[in-house]
């Protein structure tokens, strides 16, 4: 943190003063809101793209906040009450009508979750398309990817506590993917549901994950992002490193500190992301179907499976990388390889700082060829998110299965390419567009 | 910061606003997290109004409804325990019954609608704990020679007459509450509600 | 890569080719006319609170469409004690299962459970509610359309009458009831409109104060933006 770097605060002789003094004393109050704040000293020329690792943030908070509240009234219980309805699916009811504003603290957790999930989608792309992953920052990505692959195993075991069919059914399928796993995988699957079905236990130890243990995680995981970033720095828009360029200060001429001028800047992009939010809470919490899914308003009944049933929207690229492998390899069956092919397909993220080859990290000052094969990246992934919420028809899983393969083949030749590619001289000062 | 140069002195007079007016909406945020902690609906369904059949209930006995999650006592006192109630003013704390501990309908000797039939809730008044039954009078209660009949708290040692009054010199500040209460007939009483409504 | 790309290109078209639609009829907008609402909980009550239950609805709820606790007390209050209590029935599940083969569904949200992609679920309820036809090969005598061998009999046949399926595959009514086709339709229309009420009672407070929040956030996004530009005189 170099936290000891910064001299100790000395009291003006108010009250405040002394009070600030004496923490500073005890605590490194004044050196870290320097080392993280006020004097952290970011490249000027951030744009758009940088407003999503602060909303990430605030989404996060956000969630905590009404989760928090949310437990107060939820219950995680499988079994049925007195009308005959399970008493988790009743408690959520009983929350959205009973609960004095329990409904508003409940939209926003559900449209926190699926927030969350563009958020985060949109600060990895803006990763992608910076080379933020690249040398000196690959902890801070790999803290990011871990991130990631706990926030889906956070919404996962949240999609379940509603308790009602896509609940039921969705974590059926998910849970059940474990049993792909050779030799070991029907008994894993059980002792990961604590049944034999999806039941009771099942319900009680997913609210245990998502309200205890992967919060915890995802906690430290976040500071351990930001605290790895403060080390490096920011990267920026044109892919150059500030700190090459001191002041006789050894302050960065391209740097401005993090407080005031983002604190403000960013408070812009938290009051335009709650104008937005606040449009999908309060005017289509349901969003057409995709944040709150239709057949969740039927409690959970494991005798009768939805007609047609799908993951949550930000789960169904990954859905449809493991609908794809539709043939068996080496022996093993399919469903193996699909599970494969969905884990692969997010832990790929991890490996792209050492993937990547090419001289510069900004898409600004990259080839043609990067510019194309990111395009036709992005495109799949939408296809296999739109494919994902469809029904499986032999047309769609050819499509899904070219989409796959373009999935993979974007990262697993970016070694060669990315060489390859005629790039542009990177400019010595960043630079204002 | 000084207001000298022109620079400064919008850019204090924006912050001020900026943080008034988003401190206010915060402010106004927190307010439905503080009241979803507020009894639900269904609390409320839990704590509506009560009925009662107390044609069974003899005189001399006392029994207990559930109301609010709280035991309501109604007891049919004989003519000896209402000519007690007149004799033990100077042992209480509040033997007028002046402060707001039952409804005005209630504010009289017997701290009842009917002479008779006492409703109290059967709380203590002190910490909460629920007073046990001493209506055998004298020595043979165990608490005074003098008892004249009434209720004792296990906890700490409160005593209270037969309507419901604290006597001197114990933990407890009050009288039992006297909840609101209307008589449907002579037979069914409604506990939580009087005439005025709810 | 030409090819990947043109498999690319086509995939939408590809992907789009999906199964059959249900043609499901608009359901006319209810959710502002108290009169309707309240009508709606009157057929409610009166027709479907005797096999379903609407256990999460507490009848002092209706205070939002009009109904005092006195008029629902005299009124509606058929199947509890309290105006507090919920919408709750006496029927047992397992013999409900057994004498219709299914339970007959809770219907506090049934509207919101059935929207789909054709249409929201009051487009289903409205469509639902005036498509039943004669069908002598089921049990109850009765089919329906947008829920075909549906466990339900017409419940409100005395009031549409009698449908059929004809040849065309378009359904005639055959024996009038006591409502006229258009009173009918209104009479489904109210009822529907309830069943959207009552599948989230505070959507209509919901979109007001959406209105206030939008308002609040765009003064704090005037006032941001101000002191964003004033702070980043220095910079630029």
């Amino acid at each position: 943190m170099a936290a000891s770097n910064y001299e100790k605060f000395k009291s003006d002789g108010t009250m405040l003063g002394n009070l600030t003094e004496w923490v500073d004393a005890r605590f490194p109050l004044t050196s870290m809101w320097k080392a993280h704040l006020s004097e952290y000293y970011a490249p000027k020329n951030f744009n758009f793209w940088y407003f999503f690792g602060s909303l990430a943030l605030l989404v996060l908070v956000i969630q905590i906040v009404t989760g928090i509240f949310l437990v107060m009234h939820y219950k995680p219980d499988a079994s049925l009450n007195a009308s005959g309805v399970p008493v988790a699916f009743a408690s959520v009811e009983y929350i959205m009508r009973d609960v004095p504003w329990g409904w508003l603290i409940r939209y926003m957790h559900s449209t926190g979750a699926s927030a969350f999930f563009i958020v985060v989608y949109l600060h990895m792309f803006r990763g992608l398309i910076y080379g933020s992953f690249r040398k000196p920052r690959e902890l801070t990505w790999l803290f990011g990817v871990m991130i990631f692959l706990a926030l889906m195993a956070e919404a996962f075991a949240g999609y379940l506590l509603p308790w009602g069919q896509m609940s039921y059914w969705g974590a059926q399928v998910i849970l059940n993917l474990f049993s792909a796993i050779p030799f070991i995988g029907n008994d894993l699957a059980t002792w990961i549901r604590g049944d034999f079905v999806i039941g009771d236990s099942t319900l009680n130890r997913m609210f245990s994950f998502h309200v205890i243990a992967i919060p915890l995680v995802l906690v430290g995981l976040v500071a351990a992002h930001i605290l790895a970033l403060h080390e490096t720095g920011s990267n920026n828009p044109d892919g150059v490193e500030i700190k090459k360029r001191k002041d006789e200060r050894g302050i960065p001429l391209d740097g401005i500190p993090f407080h005031p001028y983002y604190t403000v800047k960013d408070l812009v992009g938290v009051v335009v992301f709650l104008m937005v939010f606040s449009v999908i809470l309060f005017f289509m919490p349901e969003g057409g179907g995709y944040f709150l899914e239709y057949n969740n308003f039927i409690p959970a009944d494991p005798m009768v499976t939805p007609q047609h049933i799908a993951p949550v929207w930000y789960f169904t690229p990954y859905y449809s990388l493991l609908r794809a492998v539709t043939f068996p390899l080496f022996g093993i069956d399919a469903k193996f390889w699909g599970v494969v092919a969905m884990g692969a397909g997010v832990v790929i993220f991890a490996f792209l700082p050492w993937l990547d080859r090419s001289p510069v990290k900004s898409i600004r000052y990259r080839g043609p060829i990067f510019k194309v094969f990111l395009a036709i990246w992005v495109i799949c992934f939408f296809i296999l998110g739109y494919l994902g919420v469809q029904a499986p028809t032999p047309g769609r899983t050819l499509v899904s299965q070219i989409c796959t393969v373009i999935y993979f083949a974007f990262f697993l030749t970016m070694p060669v390419w990315s060489k390859l590619d005629k790039c542009q001289p990177e400019p010595d000062r960043v630079t204002f567009r | 910061m000084s207001c000298d140069e022109k620079v400064d002195c919008g850019r204090r007079r924006l912050l001020v606003a900026t943080a008034a007016a988003g401190g206010a909406a915060g402010v106004v945020a927190v307010v439905p997290f503080v009241a979803s902690m507020l009894p639900s609906e269904r609390a409320k369904s839990a704590g509506a109004p009560v009925e009662a059949d107390i044609s069974k209930l003899a005189p001399g006995e006392m029994m207990t409804v559930e109301w609010r999650g709280k035991p309501v006592w109604i007891i049919r006192r004989t003519k000896e325990m209402l000519d007690q109630l007149a004799k033990l003013d100077e042992k209480l704390a509040d033997p007028a019954s002046d402060k707001q501990m039952q409804p005005e309908y209630c504010r009289n000797g017997y701290r009842s609608i009917k002479p008779e039939i006492m409703v109290a809730v059967g709380i203590c008044t002190h910490l909460g704990c629920s007073p046990t039954e001493k209506f055998r009078t004298g020595a043979e209660s165990g608490i005074d020679p003098d008892w004249a009949g009434g209720f004792l708290c296990p906890c700490h040692g409160s005593t209270f007459d037969l309507a419901g009054r604290v006597y001197k010199s114990k933990p407890a500040p009050d009288n039992l509450e006297v909840p609101p209460h209307r008589y449907l007939s002579d037979a069914r009483i409604v506990i939580g509600e009087d005439t005025k409504g709810a | 890569m030409k090819k990947l790309l043109a498999s690319v290109v086509m995939a939408p078209v590809l992907a789009f080719a999906s199964g059959a639609e249900v043609h499901l009829d608009r359901a006319p907008d209810r959710s502002r006319d108290t009169a309707a609402l309240q009508n709606g909980a009157k057929v409610f009550v009166n027709y479907c609170l005797s096999c379903h239950s609407a256990s999460y609805m507490r009848y002092n709820r209706l205070k939002d469409i009009g109904l005092s606790d006195d008029q629902v007390r005299e009124n509606l209050l058929f199947t509890a004690d309290k105006v507090g209590e919920p919408m709750k029935i006496s029927m047992q599940r397992a013999e409900a299962k057994q004498w219709f083969g299914a339970a007959p569904p809770d219907l506090t949200v049934i509207a919101r459970a059935r929207a789909s992609e054709f249409g929201s679920g009051s487009d289903w309820l409205y469509t639902y509610l005036r498509t039943f036809y004669r069908d002598e090969t089921r049990p109850t005598g009765w089919n329906n359309v947008a829920f075909s061998n549906v466990g339900m009999p017409h419940v409100l046949w005395e009031l549409q009458g009698e449908q059929v399926m004809g040849d065309d595959h378009h359904l005639k009514l055959v024996k009038p009831g006591k409502l006229k086709p258009e009173e009918y339709d209104a009479l489904v229309a109210d009822l529907v409109g309830f069943l959207k009420y009552m599948g989230e009672p505070v959507g209509e407070f919901r979109k007001n104060l959406g209105i206030a929040v939008l308002i609040v956030l765009s003064l704090l996004f005037v006032l941001s933006y101000a002191l964003k530009r004033e702070f980043w005189k220095d910079i630029h």
